[in-house]
């Protein structure tokens, strides 16, 4: 275990990388998929206020 | 015959219901509710294989003879290099395609394609910079590969604020549609770049056609990673291409339907 | 030519020139693109006394020295086509530089044609494998190290004592 960590004195340079590709990944999914739900919610919400408007005419 | 014009009858129905299907595949309606259904699935076998790929790099492969442990930084340094390159072809792909048959969802590709690729672009100049740092004593070197996939980076960044900067998106289709196609000449620059000049960067152990310049233990790590990356690649690809789709089609009939 | 075979016409073109125009760059910098010189382009006198650039080569085995006392090391840099040109330089080496091992070396040419550095970087080449497998080959005479990556620049890809 203190081999995989340690990673013969490259142990920072290795999981730095690794961290951060993790984060880095983590992050673009998470965004592309923040992105795609804010558009619905704002479409659906133009599209509820439309239908409203229409209605009240 | 019968049964000879029975077959050429089979096959051209076949013919007929491909033909069918990629024009379907090629409606926005259809696309968004294929891309819904997959995206889990895409997105869970990308898990699954980054966990085997990873364990596989860090713990299961050998010390490179050279660079001891140093090494298995490629297991995330080379997919992000290569999905780099290959978002940017889908993008310039979709972007030719878009510009010629005037294809909606076409565009939708090229525009989902971008952040997804300046991420992975980030992470290869990222990981290459933390890996050069120990084993060749620099973490950069104005060197033509690591300059020409700094480049790829500005394109992607240029794409998405050129898209940014134009409101109206037929324009921003057609403006960043031609910076896509113009920039891949950047490809094959970055490929070729360490055969072409002297280059720090050594080249390349696995987008060869010789057999792979990597031992089999440590080969098989690298492979499920770069599968991984590819179908994480497209589960953010339909994601983002169901955001397009939204955004074009909003006043249309279908869309109201589907989010009411 | 109908408007779509109009399109597809100007995107061909727009491809075609700009590769053009990217070739043509590129061959105008030919030199300036190139991180570093080999010793055979030294050799030659391609660079100037004086003149800050890269060297790039193989240290050969056997020429590395370092004064006892002080961090002034000397090698020799070389080539597929063994020309050589020593190396003096007073710092700390990358963890990879090694006998028989790729370098690049940042620095210039002072009168006596030795190649002064202010900087040493490692080069290793595309060939990964765990010790077992390096020490199998070496034991069956191919050497483990840097085989062509330095020398394919002189248009020879064989491996220098490969066989």
């Amino acid at each position: 275990m203190a081999e995989i960590i340690h990673m013969g004195g490259y142990g920072s340079y290795v999981w730095s990388a690794f961290g951060l590709t993790f984060v880095v990944l983590l992050a673009t999914v998470w965004l592309t998929k923040r992105s795609l739900q804010q558009t619905r919610n704002r479409l659906t919400r133009r599209l509820r206020s439309a239908s409203a408007t229409e209605a009240s005419s | 015959m019968p049964s000879v014009a029975y077959g050429r009858q089979l096959d051209a129905i076949f013919v007929l219901s491909m033909w069918n299907w990629f024009f379907k595949l090629g409606s926005p309606p259809h696309f968004y509710r294929i891309a819904t259904r997959l995206e889990p699935w895409l997105m869970g076998g990308a898990l699954v294989l980054l966990v085997i790929g990873a364990y596989g790099g860090l713990a299961m492969a050998p010390p490179d003879y050279l660079q001891g442990d140093g090494f298995r930084i490629i297991y995330v340094h080379v997919p992000s290099a290569f999905l780099s390159m290959f978002a940017y072809s889908v993008m310039a792909v979709a972007s030719a395609i878009g510009l010629i048959w005037r294809m909606k969802l076409a565009f939708c590709v090229a525009a989902a394609s971008a952040p997804a690729g300046a991420a992975f672009t980030f992470l290869a100049l990222c990981t290459g910079a933390i890996w050069g740092e120990p084993i060749w004593g620099t973490w950069w070197a104005w060197d033509p590969r690591l300059t020409a996939e700094l480049v790829l980076l500005f394109l992607f960044l240029g794409y998405m604020l050129l898209r940014q900067a134009m409101p109206e998106t037929r324009q921003a289709d057609r403006a960043s549609g031609i910076l896509a196609v113009v920039g891949v000449v950047n490809l094959p620059i970055i490929h070729y770049s360490v055969e072409w000049w002297n280059s720090i960067h050594q080249g390349p152990s696995l987008m060869k056609l010789e057999t792979p310049s990597i031992d089999g233990d440590m080969l098989w790590p690298l492979l499920v990673m770069i599968v991984a990356y590819q179908l994480l690649f497209i589960g953010i690809l339909f994601t983002s291409i169901r955001t397009q789709i939204l955004l074009r089609e909003r006043n249309t009939r279908w869309i109201s339907d589907l989010l009411s | 030519m109908t408007p779509r075979q109009r399109r597809m016409a100007g995107v061909s073109v727009v491809v075609v020139g700009v590769a053009i125009a990217a070739v043509m760059v590129l061959q105008a910098l030919q030199t300036n693109i190139t991180y570093f010189f080999s010793p055979q382009q030294v050799v030659a006198g391609e660079v100037d006394v004086g003149q800050p650039f890269r060297l790039g080569g193989l240290v050969e085995n056997g020429s590395f020295s370092r004064e006892s006392g002080s961090l002034e090391a000397r090698f020799i840099v070389t080539d597929n086509t063994q020309s050589k040109v020593t190396v003096a330089y007073s710092g700390v080496l990358p963890d990879l530089f090694k006998e028989g091992q790729g370098m690049v070396a940042n620095g210039k040419l002072n009168e006596a044609g030795i190649f002064v550095a202010d900087e040493v970087l490692a080069k290793h080449d595309e060939n990964y494998m765990s010790p077992e497998v390096a020490k199998m080959l070496e034991e069956q005479g191919h050497p483990g190290g840097q085989t062509d990556t330095l020398a394919a620049e002189e248009g020879s890809a064989e491996a220098p004592g490969g066989s």
